[in-house]
């Protein structure tokens, strides 16, 4: 039988490789924010608030490309519905847990928390506190993204604008879904996604940016009638 | 405004987050739902990586040169191969550095 601090530990050590990626992340996130132009408060304000770094570079890039706040929300929402998808996994294992601490676990749920929690709860299905493990991910992850968006804020300021950072924001994105590849039916998605931004790109208030996945997303549904 | 639109997004973000936790109940989000939600990450991060890379700073399409084409193609064959997040960025930014600093001036 694990205690609770043991199983909470456990958390933190699996996502120790991830920081690897997740610190890079943070400073490109902090560094690009104040490339951007916005104001070092507002940049770590996200960080803080919305909490989910894909989504925080698009809206800074969108608001600073005049998108509307509507756009720049919606955006959001559309690149972070994906934790619909984790959080319907967990729902199984914290289902015990009490309403308030649901709401607290909730705010850290992590993409890479999220995959190794499952991965271990999987694999030992009679733990008695599952949730430890998850915050333990959580946690980690969420002190490690601040403290490295503060050094990208801190940083960004000495980048020179020669450098074109700003090319690392596609990169970053292309390295999340680079695995993904390998599935042809993924690849499918990808494509169709990818030549709808270009042809909608000059669509009124930046709205390429969430048509083009609902778009990719009414072919990926189509796909999987055909399929079947 | 800014400010209004991160309190926002923070809010929905913690929505999704959160609803399938404690509100909704798991067995509401039907199969095909899911499904499709697979499919997420697929559908949103082209739509950030094409036009990033096939357009320039004024929304115009780069040619078929562009140091970001040539950027992005590395990326994309060291990601494929060393499946490592931090080796796809650096390499893309490396040859796209190499290109611009070294080749074009």
């Amino acid at each position: 039988m694990l205690s609770k601090s043991k199983i909470f530990f456990k958390g933190i050590v699996a996502v120790l490789p991830h920081m690897l990626s997740v610190i890079p992340f943070g400073i490109i996130t902090g560094a690009i924010g104040v490339e951007l132009g916005f104001d070092p408060i507002l940049v770590y304000a996200t960080s803080l608030i919305i909490f989910g770094g894909a989504s925080q570079i698009i809206f800074m890039q969108l608001l600073s490309g005049g998108a509307s706040s509507l756009v720049a929300i919606t955006s959001v929402g559309v690149i972070n519905s994906r934790h619909l998808l984790y959080g319907a996994v967990l729902s199984e294992y914290l289902e015990k847990l009490s309403f308030i601490k649901k709401l607290i676990i909730s705010y850290f749920i992590v993409d890479q928390g999220f995959a190794e929690s499952n991965k271990y709860i999987q694999q030992n299905k009679n733990l008695s506190n599952p949730h430890y493990y998850v915050l333990g991910t959580g946690v980690t992850l969420w002190f490690c993204w601040q403290l490295s968006t503060i050094s990208g804020i801190i940083l960004g300021s000495f980048i020179p604008e020669e450098l074109g950072l700003k090319f690392a924001i596609p990169l970053t994105f292309l390295a999340i879904i680079v695995n993904d590849l390998r599935k042809l039916d993924h690849v499918f998605v990808m494509l169709v996604s990818g030549f709808a931004s270009l042809i909608l790109f000059d669509a009124p208030f930046k709205s390429y940016i969430i048509l083009s996945p609902i778009i990719a997303l009414i072919a990926a549904f189509i796909m999987l009638r055909l399929k079947k | 405004m800014t400010w209004f639109s991160i309190i926002i997004s923070g809010i929905v973000t913690y929505f999704s987050r959160m609803a399938m936790v404690a509100i909704i109940n798991r067995e509401m989000l039907g199969t095909k739902v899911k499904e499709v939600l697979n499919y997420v990450p697929a559908a949103v991060f082209p739509a950030i990586i094409f036009p990033g890379v096939f357009f320039n700073d004024f929304g115009i399409i780069v040619e078929i040169t562009d140091p970001k084409i040539y950027g992005a193609i590395v990326a994309l064959v060291v990601g494929f191969y060393s499946r490592n997040v931090i080796a796809t960025i650096i390499s893309g930014l490396l040859s796209y550095w190499f290109i611009i600093f070294f080749l074009l001036k």
